[in-house]
This record gives C-alpha cells, structure tokens and sequence, in this order.
C-alpha cells in the first residue's frame, strides 16, 4: 500500500513512507513535522495548506504525493527568515497583517509565486491572482497593502 | 511635612543599616527586624496559591528582571496582549520590552473570563493596571526601606528605583525581588470570570502621565507567523499522540445503533469509540484517522428530519411558541402614545443563522497521565473549558490544566470548546494522548450557530412629524441555547451526544443607542431551538453577538422613519439622539466622510450602476461607533460594491491606537462578509452549508477600497471595547446605502446578489 517518496522540501531531502494517494499536506505536517501549512479545508477552497512546487502555488491538501514527483516544494518557512525575508514576508511584518494568521499561508505563498512573474501589478491584477483564498478575520485591507508594498520593494 | 520624615524614633541599629530615614507605608518607625522582613513580608520565595486575591497571579519580576504579566484572558488575534503589556509596562514603570505577557494557561493565570465580550481591556486590563500599579506601590516601598529613603523622594524608572535627590541610592525591581514571588493579598470582590476585580492599595497613573500607554507599539507576534516559527494548536505534538476524527449523522438527530470496527481495521491503530451519540476514531496516523471516519460502516437510528423547509424559516420564528420574553427597556407609556397617534411607521427585518466558519476547523490535544489532564486548545476561554474536561471525564478541575494556543480564528463559541471535550472523551476511551482536528464540514456544518431572528420596529409620529412612540421587539433563537462556553457538558457536542440532560438557556438583546423618545419600549421573545439534543442549528454567541442582527434592524428602520418624515438621515438622527459622545461619533463620520444633507433617496441617478451613502450608529458596553458607508450597485446583476466605509469610534481611553485601527478594519471587513453573502442554508435533514461554496464569505475581490478610521480619543474615560462595536452598525450603514441609491428597502440579510436584484426588479 505504501510507497516511498524522496521529497525536496526547502532544499533539504526527506524520504517519506506513506500511501500515494495521501495527500502532500499530510507528509509534510505529519511525515516530515513541519508546522506549516494548514489543514483549512481539505478541498482547496481557502489556501490555508498552499505551498509552492517549483515555484507554482497549489494546494497540499489535493495534491496526492503521486503527483508531486521531483519537483522542489517551498513552504513558508523556506521561503524566507527574519534575517533573510522575502519581500513579502517583510512587507506582512510591516503592515501588521494577520490577526489569527492561520491563513497566511495561502495569501504569503500565492503572492509570492505571483509576483516573481508580475512586476508591478495593478490592484485588479493583484486581486485577481489573490481571488479565491480565504480569510476570516478580515484583512483583506492590510494583506493588499503588503503585496503592494512588496510588489513595490520587488520592482 | 509627611509622616515618613520623623527621624527622631528611629532605631540606632536601623539608621546604622540604611544610613538614613527608613520608610514605611504604615507610617511608624520600624526596628531592624522590620527591615530585614520587608523582604519577606513582600517577597517569598515559594509562590503562592494561584488565587484572584494574590498580586502573584498577576505579577512577577523574573530572575532576570523582566516582567511577567499572567493574563487571564487571551488574545484573538487583534494583538491584546500588546495592550496588556503596555498597561503594565505602563504602571510598573519597566519598558514595554520587559514585559511577557502569558494568556490563558489555567496552570498561571485566573480565570478572568477568557475572550469574551470586548472586555479584555475593559476588564481585563483594568485588573492588570491596578495588578502592575500594586506592584510598583510595593516595589517602591520595598526601595524606600531597603535604601532608608522616603517614598516621596524616590522615582522609578525602566524598574530601577532610585533616590530622586541621590541617583547612587537605587535598586532595581530585579534585585529586590527577582525571581521570587510577591506576597501581597489584593482585595478581591470574589467574581470570577470577566466580573474578576482584585485591586491594591495602589492608584493607577493619571492619563496625563502616560508615555506608553497610548503609543501605536507593534505586534511581536506577527513575525514569528509571517516566518511559519510560532506553533498553532493544530502544530502540538506529544509522544505516543495518535488522531482523532469525529463522525455525525446525516440527519441531525440520529444516533449510532451499529457500528463495524472490522471495516476500518486496514489502518494501523484504527479503533472507534462509541458511546450512545458519541461516535469517533482514532487512528496512528492523522490521514488514516481520517479516511477511518470516512470508511466506518454505521448503522443510523430512523428519525424524522428534525428541520423546517428553509425557505419557511422565518414564518417559523413568527409563529413558534414564546420561551421567554423580556422587556429590557421602557419608558412613558407606549401603548397609550400609539393610540393617539397621527400615523404609524412599521417594519420587519430578519436575519439568518450564520456561522463562525473559522479559517480552519477546531484542533484540540488531550493527554492523560497519572489522573492528570493536559487540554491545549484554541479555546476563547481555556478556564470554562477546563471545567468542562474535568467534568466530561469526572476528575477534579484541579487536575485538567488547559494551555491555550492560539488557534484558527476564534469569534465566539465557535467550535473550539467542543473539539477539547470530543477530544478529552477519545483520550480517555484509548488511554492515549488523541490530537482530533474536526473536518470542514464539521468547523462550519457544525459548530454552534449565530441565532436566525425576526424583529419588528413601530414608531409614532404626531401631526408634525415628531416621534411620540417607538417599540421594538424582536423574536429569534436564543442567544444562549448552548451557552457561551464549554463548561458544562449540557452545553457541548460531547456532553448532549452522551445523553446528559439538557438546559437550554434564554437570552437575546435590544438596540443599544441613545435615542430620547417619550414613550419607548424594547424586549426580545425567545423561541425553542429547532431540535433539542447535538443539533448543527444550536445557537449561541457569533462575534457580538445578536447586536448585527438587533442594529440591522432598528438603525434600517430609523432610516425609514427619517424618509418618511422627509428628514436628512444624520439629521433625524441628531434630533433625537441624546448622549453627548453619540453624537460626537455620528457628526465625526458626517465630517470624515463628507456628507451632505439631504433626503434619501437619491433622484439624481439613472441606468444601472448607481451609488448611495448610508449611517448606522450604536453603542455597545460603552463604546460608540458610527458608520457611513458608500456602496455601488449594479442593478442589472444585484451585485453589491461596498466601496467605503467612514468609521468614527469612542471607546473612552485609547490603549494602542494602531492595534485599534486594525481591530476596527476587521470588524467591517467581516461585518461586509456577514451582511452581503453569509447564511446557514439547512434542509429538512442537516446543515447544507458545509464549506467555502455553500458558505461563502468576502472574497478579496470585494474587499472595500477604504475604511477611513477616525479615533475618538478620551484619556480620562475608562476604556471600553473594541473587538466587537464596530461590526454591529455595518449592515444597517449598508442597507441605508442601498435604499440611498435605489429607493427600495431590503429588510432581509443576506444581501446576496440574487436577493438584490430581486428586490430591485
């Protein structure tokens, strides 16, 4: 029943033994322990689990590890460090965005994907790549803010 | 000339000791004795018991000198704990940097209510203001002997006391008490809960004092999230923890009458836990536990489909038996005045049951050892829900601690206190730690629901247009069928499913508002929840809870009666409104938005896309808070653009006005979400709205472009709340917006596309 996948995961390797149709999520929360991302909804209808796979955001909790094969996973915490942040891991501290912040995975991964390929995007434009996540605290004002910002620092 | 400088009886041996005037607050001279037990009659090294009359559950100086502040509420994610901090960095004299503060572990703090009705400063932090001024008073005194100075003639500063007239006579806090406990019994009033109230001897600062006490200070807490370093509840792991998944029925109602474990054996450490309702599995690994509860074969009892059709809902609520009926307000005599009325103004409004739907599903740890409970739960308040563990697993509350962690967004009795009672029951049936994470369609099908109401507004108008008479009631589920925590398993999904007996409570509200009406009578009517035992539909407290519904209502309908008097909104509203600071909010959003007095509706408008502006103002525990919202329409779809928003906010003593802003920006962006897209569909059997498209909330995409904030600051008023007055007016300014542009009145939430454009046609 179960497989083994070599996963590489903010540059380091990690063999994980599990069920192919398991969904990545759960190999990188439970396999591998990272903290991030979340468990939201299972369904891809929020963001809260997105991770990047060679650079594209998508959902982890649809992802079976079937489909991951060689690709390179970023999670938010490879993304960035306090010392070394990305752009919009900075632009989130200086804004003050999340208030529960179990969401931010979503918004900071999706955004980060979106802006290495768009300079300078309009506010429709960043809205639109942002469409569809999902947060319930209600800081959509702030996280439009930083990505904005961030666009900005990125040029 | 005070007390303390009478230098004639002072002991040879205690002026040798000090080198000069020793001081205490008791006035008299002391001996030696005394001064060597200054520091243990204020300082121990063993700490006291963690009891609301000891300064220690508040307070203490750590070995290396920082502050911790145990806090017995917790913060939600509007950084409180950045407010807390400054209170007590404030009193105490110390940096803000100095100051811990620790939330809602019931091993360090009290129970002083957990999240809960806007008060964790308006409560909370008055108890930890009067806690830290206590200290510095101690602290201080201390000094004064310690260093043989008057009190007088000491300051303190970054929490170093020192002579103000010898700068080399100085100790710090560190040094006098580090480490050790403080031994100080307040004067507690013997509440528990948000009423907790246990001051000192001490007075707080004046306002005019403050330097950190109103400071914009930034969260500390958001780098650690931005940089995935900070765990969730969801992220605590213990040794040998196995997963827990919970399963429901597929008619609300029914229970378990057969259940195959064989089915779910292919996975490693699958076993189901059964008791009557109650019915879950656990499993080694959390995707096993899950595909477990999805494979378990479970025969279901017959039951009938408990619900209403949905689209009867409110003919439900109209014609359901009263539970309970309270008249909150009256005053004059309102039948007598609408009689002689010149004309009658009514209207209904109604409100659907909405959901938490908090931005994942509720995640609770329950370990078990030696008779010792440990609960980390995301939890608004960990001390009720450890009295509900203790009491769902029969073991004295003194055994279950509860260690909050923050969890996935929190507003209200969502689902939180039911998954650590879930969790504990699991825990306990496998004699393992059980982390259970409910799934989405439990966090939004199932968590306890925001009452469905009906309310019904009348006002009398003399021959002149005056007011003579105004009345409102409403007619709803009740606040509190399960009460606002999980303290007592009648009130949790673990408890009813169980077959405890049940106790619904009564509750509801009127408007909080100030309008000055001869004759005015406002109560409430509560009606029997739709099924009585583990129903998805059990109502209970959703972020401020009945006041959206209660000021949709009457804030819709002063509009109304503003119209039909042919009065400017802001105008009819200032002839009657009587507070002064009410007033102040309502002219603060006029200004800040630049509104212009006229009648609605416009008439200067045609073809599809039109605008409209809109007021809403009410209070709330204090607080005040009026709204002016600018919204475009779309006629041709129904869609609704809430475009601006004018937010004018008093909540008396403004802690950090930057926290505040963010706070306030929430609370209308939400309000928005709740009043344009969010209602509980159901059918006959269960809950249909089970995730993000049968739930929908604000999309990014309709996020306002603005919300201009203006901050009503009164240092010398007591802060009132902030977390939740701000949502209340949002659907009313909204509503008065779409009759601004389009001269049609919707009395019904949601204002969904559909819904609008019907309404428009």
């Amino acid at each position: 029943m179960t497989q083994k996948f070599n996963l590489t995961i903010d540059g380091k390797s990690h063999t994980v033994d599990a069920d192919p149709d398991m969904p990545l999520l759960y190999a990188l929360r439970d396999d591998v322990g990272l903290n991030n991302p979340h468990f939201g909804c299972g369904l891809a209808q929020c963001g809260a689990c997105t991770v990047q796979l060679d650079g594209q955001a998508i959902r982890s909790c649809v992802t079976p590890l079937s489909a991951v094969g060689n690709g390179k996973i970023t999670t938010l915490a490879g993304l960035g460090t306090p010392e070394k942040p990305h752009p919009i891991q900075a632009a989130y501290v200086e804004e003050q965005v999340p208030q529960c912040g179990y969401c931010i995975n979503g918004w900071i991964m999706t955004a980060a994907a979106f802006l290495a390929t768009k300079k300078n995007p309009s506010e429709a434009e960043i809205k639109d790549a942002l469409s569809g996540l999902k947060c319930r605290c209600g800081t959509h004002i702030s996280i439009l803010k930083a990505v904005k910002r961030a666009a900005t620092m990125m040029g | 000339m005070t007390k303390f400088e009478k230098t004639s009886s002072f002991s040879r041996r205690s002026v040798l000791l000090g080198g000069g005037a020793l001081v205490v607050s008791v006035g008299a001279a002391v001996s030696l004795d005394t001064v060597l037990s200054i520091g243990n009659a204020y300082a121990q090294g063993a700490k006291p018991p963690l009891t609301p009359d000891q300064l220690s559950s508040y307070i203490a100086v750590n070995a290396d000198g920082t502050v911790s502040a145990f806090f017995g509420k917790m913060d939600m994610g509007h950084g409180l704990h950045v407010a807390i901090g400054q209170i007590v960095a404030e009193e105490l004299d110390v940096p803000f940097k100095a100051v811990k503060v620790i939330m809602a572990d019931t091993a360090y703090t009290v129970n002083q209510g957990g999240a809960s009705g806007s008060t964790g400063i308006q409560l909370g932090g008055k108890q930890m203001r009067m806690a830290a001024a206590e200290a510095r008073r101690v602290l201080v005194e201390m000094a004064a002997g310690l260093l043989s100075v008057p009190i007088d003639k000491l300051a303190v500063a970054d929490g170093v006391v020192s002579a103000t007239d010898d700068k080399a006579k100085r100790i710090s806090y560190k040094e006098m008490i580090g480490g050790k406990y403080f031994n100080v019994t307040l004067d507690w009033n013997k509440q528990m809960g948000n009423a907790l109230y246990a001051p000192g001897k001490a007075q707080p600062k004046k306002p005019s004092e403050y330097k950190i006490v109103g400071q914009p200070i930034k969260r500390e807490d958001v780098a650690p999230k931005v940089f995935a370093i900070e765990d969730f509840v969801t992220d605590v792991k213990v040794p040998g923890m196995v997963h827990g998944r919970m399963i429901h029925p597929a008619i609300a109602g029914a229970v378990p009458v057969k259940v195959d474990e064989s089915s779910i054996r292919q996975y490693p450490g699958a076993r189901v836990v059964w008791d009557k309702g109650f019915l879950g599995v656990v499993a080694d690994k959390e995707w096993d536990a899950i595909q477990a509860a999805e494979k378990l074969k479970v025969e279901w009892s017959q039951v009938e489909a408990p619900f209403p059709d949905q689209a009867k809902l409110y003919d439900h609520i109209r014609k359901a038996p009263v539970r309970k009926a309270e008249v909150e307000k009256q005053n004059g005599n309102v039948d007598e005045a609408f009689k002689t009325a010149a004309k009658v103004i009514e209207a209904d409004y109604e409100w659907p049951f909405q959901s938490h739907a908090s931005m994942g599903p509720a995640c609770a740890l329950v370990e078990i050892k030696d008779g010792n409970v440990t609960c980390w739960s995301g939890t608004q308040k960990s001390h009720f829900v450890q009295q509900g563990v203790a009491a769902t697993l029969g073991v004295p509350v003194a055994n279950v601690r509860v260690i909050h962690k923050a969890g996935p967004g929190s507003y209200g009795r969502n689902d939180a206190d039911d998954c650590a009672s879930d969790a504990a029951v699991l825990a306990k049936a496998v004699g393992k730690p059980v982390r259970l994470q409910y799934m989405r369609d439990q966090g939004t099908g199932w968590d306890p629901k925001g009452p469905a109401s009906t309310h019904k507004a009348r006002i009398a108008l003399d021959a002149s247009g005056k007011v003579t008479a105004y009345e409102f009631t409403s007619k709803a589920f009740s606040r509190v069928d399960v009460d606002t925590n999980g303290s007592k398993p009648f009130d949790t999904l673990a408890g009813q499913a169980q077959g405890v007996a049940l106790k619904s409570g009564d509750g509801f509200g009127v408007p909080a508002e100030s309008y000055a009406f001869d004759n005015k009578r406002m109560g409430w009517e509560t009606i029997p929840p739709l099924l009585e035992r583990s129903s998805p539909l059990r109502t209970s407290h959703l972020r401020d809870p009945v006041g959206p519904q209660i000021h949709f209502a009457s804030e819709s309908f002063m509009d109304e009666v503003a119209a039909a008097v042919g009065a400017d909104p802001i105008e009819f509203r200032l002839r009657y409104v009587k507070e002064a600071r009410d007033v102040a909010v309502i002219k603060a959003a006029a200004e800040k938005s630049g509104w212009v007095t006229r009648t609605s509706p416009r008439k200067d408008q045609t073809g599809n896309k039109v605008s409209g502006r809109g007021i809403a103002y009410s209070q709330r525990n204090g607080t005040r808070v009026a709204i002016v919202a600018e919204v475009d329409i779309d006629r041709s779809t129904g869609k609704i653009f809430a475009r601006k928003f004018t937010v004018a906010h008093d909540c008396g003593q403004i802690i950090n006005p930057d926290g505040l802003v963010k706070c306030i920006e929430g609370n209308i962006v939400q309000g928005v979400s709740r009043t344009l897209w969010e209602e509980v569909t159901f059918d006959r059997k269960a809950v249909t709205s089970v995730d993000w498209i049968s739930y929908p909330i604000l999309d990014i995409t309709e996020t306002p472009g603005e919300v201009n904030v203006v901050l009503i600051d009164h240092p010398d008023i007591p802060p009132s709340g902030a977390g939740e007055p701000s949502i209340r007016p949002v659907a009313a300014a909204i509503a008065n917006a779409i009759y601004d542009a389009t001269g049609v009145r919707i009395r019904r939430v949601p204002f969904s596309p559909e819904r609008v454009k019907a309404a428009l046609s």
